[in-house]
């Protein structure tokens, strides 16, 4: 996949590039004093406005979910085949896979649990969990689908549906990254899963877990050892400090010792740093995975600074949570 | 026999190098064709980026020409009997302008096409960004006096 050349679409890109927001931006929406003085800033740079809306979150998901549609849309135009960004969207399946599983347990529909933007329809994953037909799905998550499915039947514990799925997502993405051949993709996919088996052994901390359950938790990892990891785990969190200290994740530290958002944002400016170098990249796919993933980023941080407003908290507090932008 | 060598000289500078070209100037009208989708008001300068790779078929071009004029085919008084040392001589005069008009055609379309993007992210540094891609051209223009200085000293 790597070995074609974008040409066309790496220009088109460098010149899309000019319109991402950057960090000025960013502190001058943070600075808005209003929703209408935010949504004016951002409709300046171009963003989609809803003309009808009920409420401001309302307003603010469609302004958001249009802006996410805009760049898959260019990605289509601009790359035949597209399935080589799907390392970026696995993670909405296996989101809408949980949903499907938990919905599948009650009698009503619940449209509004799956999110769009994945690569397979949720109506279609819906329907396989729902009648336990499990064929039209990518055959790495047939399997996944029937054991969450029967775990949470026989068990009730949405606790552990959620770890089975969610290890089994981050594998796939895993597998996406190696399939696509691009080292961005890789990267991405390399750090997702390091900060996501973090996020686990952190969290079976703060429930208590076993040894074993952190064990059966954690995905491979090519940056992590994960049987010291949960071994760590097990022992508390200072245990997890001193492992992390010999590993690449040691600046980490000092984010997690001050709160799991501090951790999430570490971790995403973490892969905007590492993804930073696409923007010298003349032809290759890189800079159109950064650029997907850069574009993200931004609506991450227009979601947090916009919640932020809406909910009258502290600039101090949202500024803390924005992340760094790629340009 | 001779006379054949001494052709083959000549096709290979205009074949290789404008393969290069070709293949360069394709590559950068891609690129030059990505800004001016996003930015129409940009088509001059990348026109003119997208260009330098094209340079190498024309020496290779010309290689050709003084290569043909003197062994006597243009003018129509081919030289039949030439011997195989002098074949071979023309042969290589046009070898240099041949392998680097393809390499450098190629190599100074990637140069192009990251200037392009320059380009693309800052149209003031118009200037800069054509030195870049001009660099390569200096080895075409050696490989071009090379076999001009050979194919004469021949001749």
């Amino acid at each position: 996949m790597t070995d074609n050349h974008y040409y066309y679409a790496v220009a088109r890109i460098r010149s899309r590039e000019l319109s991402l927001l950057n960090q000025a931006f960013i502190d001058q929406l943070l600075g808005a004093r209003s929703m209408d003085e935010a949504m004016r800033l951002l409709q300046d740079k171009g963003w989609h406005m809803p003309d009808e809306y009920a409420t401001e979150s309302d307003r603010v998901e469609k302004m958001l979910s249009a802006e996410k549609q805009k760049t898959w849309d260019l990605m289509e135009e601009l790359v035949s085949d597209t399935s080589v960004f799907d390392v970026l969207l696995i993670e909405n399946d296996y989101h809408n896979l949980k949903a499907a599983v938990k919905e599948a347990l009650t009698s009503d529909d619940h449209p509004e649990i799956f999110s769009a933007g994945g690569t397979i329809d949720p109506k279609i994953m819906e329907e396989a969990v729902k009648t336990r037909d499990y064929g039209p799905l990518p055959d790495e998550m047939e399997p996944v689908a029937q054991k969450a499915l029967e775990t949470l039947l026989h068990t009730h514990d949405g606790q552990l549906t959620d770890v089975i799925i969610d290890k089994a997502a981050l594998i796939a993405i895993g597998k996406a990254a190696k399939k696509s051949g691009s080292p961005v993709l890789e990267l991405y996919a390399k750090l997702k899963v390091a900060s996501a088996d973090i996020k686990i052994a952190i969290r079976a901390v703060k429930t208590g877990k076993d040894k074993n359950f952190i064990k059966d938790a954690l995905a491979p990892c090519d940056t992590l050892d994960t049987d010291k990891l949960a071994e760590a785990a097990s022992e508390g969190m200072d245990a997890i400090y001193d492992y992390l200290a010999l590993t690449p994740y040691s600046d980490a530290i000092p984010e997690l010792k001050k709160s799991p958002s501090a951790f999430e944002r570490w971790c995403d400016n973490l892969i905007i740093r590492n993804i930073r170098s696409e923007i010298a990249h003349p032809y290759t796919i890189g800079p159109l995975a950064a650029y997907i993933i850069a574009r993200e980023n931004e609506i991450s941080t227009v979601r947090i600074v916009l919640s932020g407003l809406i909910n009258d908290l502290p600039e101090e507090s949202v500024r803390e949570r924005a992340r760094e932008m790629y340009v | 026999m001779g006379i054949a060598l001494a052709l083959l000289g000549a096709a290979s500078a205009a074949l290789f190098a404008g393969i290069g070209s070709a293949i360069g100037v394709g590559r950068a009208g891609q690129a030059a064709a990505g800004v001016v989708t996003e930015d129409p008001s940009q088509f001059s300068r990348v026109l003119i980026l997208q260009l330098l790779p094209g340079t190498q078929g024309i020496y290779g071009l010309l290689i050709a020409f003084i290569a043909l004029s003197n062994i006597g085919l243009l003018g129509g008084s081919v030289d039949t009997g030439m011997s195989v040392g002098t074949g071979l001589m023309y042969l290589f005069a046009c070898l240099p302008m041949a392998f680097v008009g393809l390499v450098s055609a190629m190599q100074q379309s990637n140069a192009a096409v990251a200037s392009i993007g320059l380009v693309a992210k800052r149209p003031d540094q118009f200037g800069k960004s054509m030195i870049f891609p001009a660099m390569v051209e200096t080895y075409a223009i050696l490989a071009l006096l090379v076999s001009i200085l050979a194919i004469n000293g021949i001749g």
